[in-house]
């Protein structure tokens, strides 16, 4: 019998939730990494018992970790103990919490500057690993979007890290400035129809796209307007928050940007708006039904200025036509004082028979619904706050 | 023998109870104290140190026989106390509040 294994990433560590394919009794693991920021914890859909974790601090910098053997013991990619720790050459080796920017192949000088939040521009700095997305179909590549925003690629199971650096380096970045949570490279979206292609999104630059598997950049944000930006229409700038997108049609993208829910049909070459009927259209998530490509979802937030569900009532919105005609979702929700924030990273689905949707709060509840929104009940409800939600079905 | 005292997250990182002790070749100075840590303990490098300009980290500071020794030259000998192994070096997290 299939089960699932939800990945959970906290302010305090990380939590492993699994269960049987009815998806009602619930086992927990953790916390790993106890104390730790956890911002993403990823399984490799070509090993499922691959994950890759991102584990940070604000006093220690960023610490990569793998498991294995899907969650039960944790290494950190790099050199054993005892080892030599530099080359031949007396360099030191890369190691897996290694993250070091690209230069200018001309000059050595740092190949960008982005806007700072008073306008002036700023050095590149990294800070942490918001979002690892693994290789569709080898479990040694993953990829890592960090903040600053940059995306890097490792090619030997997350002990190496090389920065994609055409993203940074096409000629937007002193345009690209940061959200309030930092400037993030967030989302990062690997086309199964085409390994050259790759999405990924940023916190505030916007959304772009590689059609070389990462080589060349540039940026689709056609028909984004923010009104909060000098220049709503801008090429860059826009605070996107979370794209998805669903395999069996990689061309037909869904965005819930700072403002708004958008709707690709042509891979980001422009959008439109789907916000419909939403009660507030700002929000962080968004996600698409496993098996309904036109079937998404969304988590209403109230306001930029205030990050909690409108009236208190947390609910999931379902579209069944791609976006405009939304209902709400509340069989099992809290819909009464209720102000939690749900995070861009922070809801998954199986791919089951019915459809599991998942979704974790900043109050620390993991909610899932095994009837693809219809109903819902918390797994967990006492966690720190959850930073990120990842499913895997395992046959 | 050096003996190093490490923040407890640091601790659960590198797999150790209580305090690290290392051999360290040469005059003890943080610099040749951290080397030793981060060879045992490769897992540590760019924790203490930011891996391409290995300057402490911000939020951390080095302390030893009751002195903060955070501002010291890499190169810089550490106290007797410390090279002798009478006392430990105390790694900390700052803490700015509560």
């Amino acid at each position: 019998m299939s089960k699932v294994r939800v990945l959970v990433g906290t302010r305090k560590g990380a939590f492993i939730l699994t269960s049987d394919g009815k998806r009602k009794q619930w086992d927990v693991s953790g916390p790993h990494f106890a104390g730790w920021e956890i911002y993403h914890v990823k399984g490799s859909p070509a090993d499922p018992n691959r994950l890759f974790a991102s584990q940070t601090s604000g006093w220690f910098g960023q610490i990569i970790q793998r498991s294995d053997d899907g969650g039960k013991t944790w290494i950190q990619p790099g050199t054993p103990p005892g080892e030599p720790t530099t080359g031949p050459g007396g360099m030191p080796k890369g190691e897996s919490n290694k993250f070091v920017y690209d230069t200018s192949a001309q000059t050595g000088k740092p190949l960008t500057t982005h806007q700072f939040y008073d306008g002036t521009q700023h050095p590149w700095e990294f800070k942490r690993v918001w979002h690892l997305e693994p290789s569709l179909t080898d479990p040694d590549t993953v990829y890592a979007g960090v903040e600053d925003a940059a995306l890097f690629r490792s090619t030997d199971g997350g002990q190496n890290w090389q920065e994609l650096s055409g993203l940074r380096g096409h000629g937007t970045g002193p345009r690209w400035q940061p959200g309030a949570g930092g400037m993030g490279l967030h989302t990062i979206l690997l086309d199964p129809s085409n390994p050259q292609r790759i999405y990924i999104a940023i916190s505030a630059a916007g959304a772009f796209r590689s059609d070389d598997a990462g080589k060349t950049w540039r940026p689709i944000n056609r028909g984004l307007h923010s009104q909060y930006i000098p220049e709503p229409t801008a090429e860059v700038g826009h605070c996107v928050h979370r794209i998805a997108m669903h395999p069996s049609r990689p061309q037909v993208l869904f965005m819930q940007k700072h403002w708004d829910v958008m709707r690709s049909d042509d891979a980001g070459e422009s959008w439109h708006e789907v916000s419909g009927n939403l009660p507030t259209d700002f929000g962080f998530v968004i996600d698409v039904h496993a098996h309904e490509p036109e079937t998404i979802y969304v988590v209403p937030i109230k306001s930029d200025g205030e990050h909690y569900p409108p009236d208190g009532k947390l609910r999931v919105y379902r579209s069944r036509t791609g976006g405009n005609e939304w209902e709400a979702l509340t069989k099992g929700l809290p819909q009464s004082n209720c102000y939690v924030n749900v995070l861009r990273d922070a809801m998954a689905v199986d791919s089951l028979d019915k459809c599991g949707v998942y979704f974790g709060t900043t109050g620390g509840q993991v909610y899932a619904s095994a009837d693809a929104g219809d109903s819902w009940a918390p797994i967990v409800r006492d966690l720190p706050a959850v930073l990120s939600v990842e499913v895997q079905t395992i046959p | 023998m050096i003996r190093v005292i490490l923040p407890p997250h640091l601790r659960g990182l590198a797999g150790v109870r209580g305090e690290v002790e290392l051999e360290v070749e040469g005059p003890a100075t943080q610099r040749s104290v951290l080397d030793a840590l981060e060879a045992r303990y490769p897992m540590l490098r760019g924790t203490i140190r930011e891996h391409v300009t290995q300057q402490r980290r911000p939020f951390l500071r080095f302390f030893a026989c009751e002195e903060d020794l955070s501002h010291e030259p890499p190169d810089a000998p550490l106290p007797e106390a410390v090279a002798t192994g009478a006392e430990p070096l105390l790694i900390i997290g700052a803490i700015a509040g509560g």
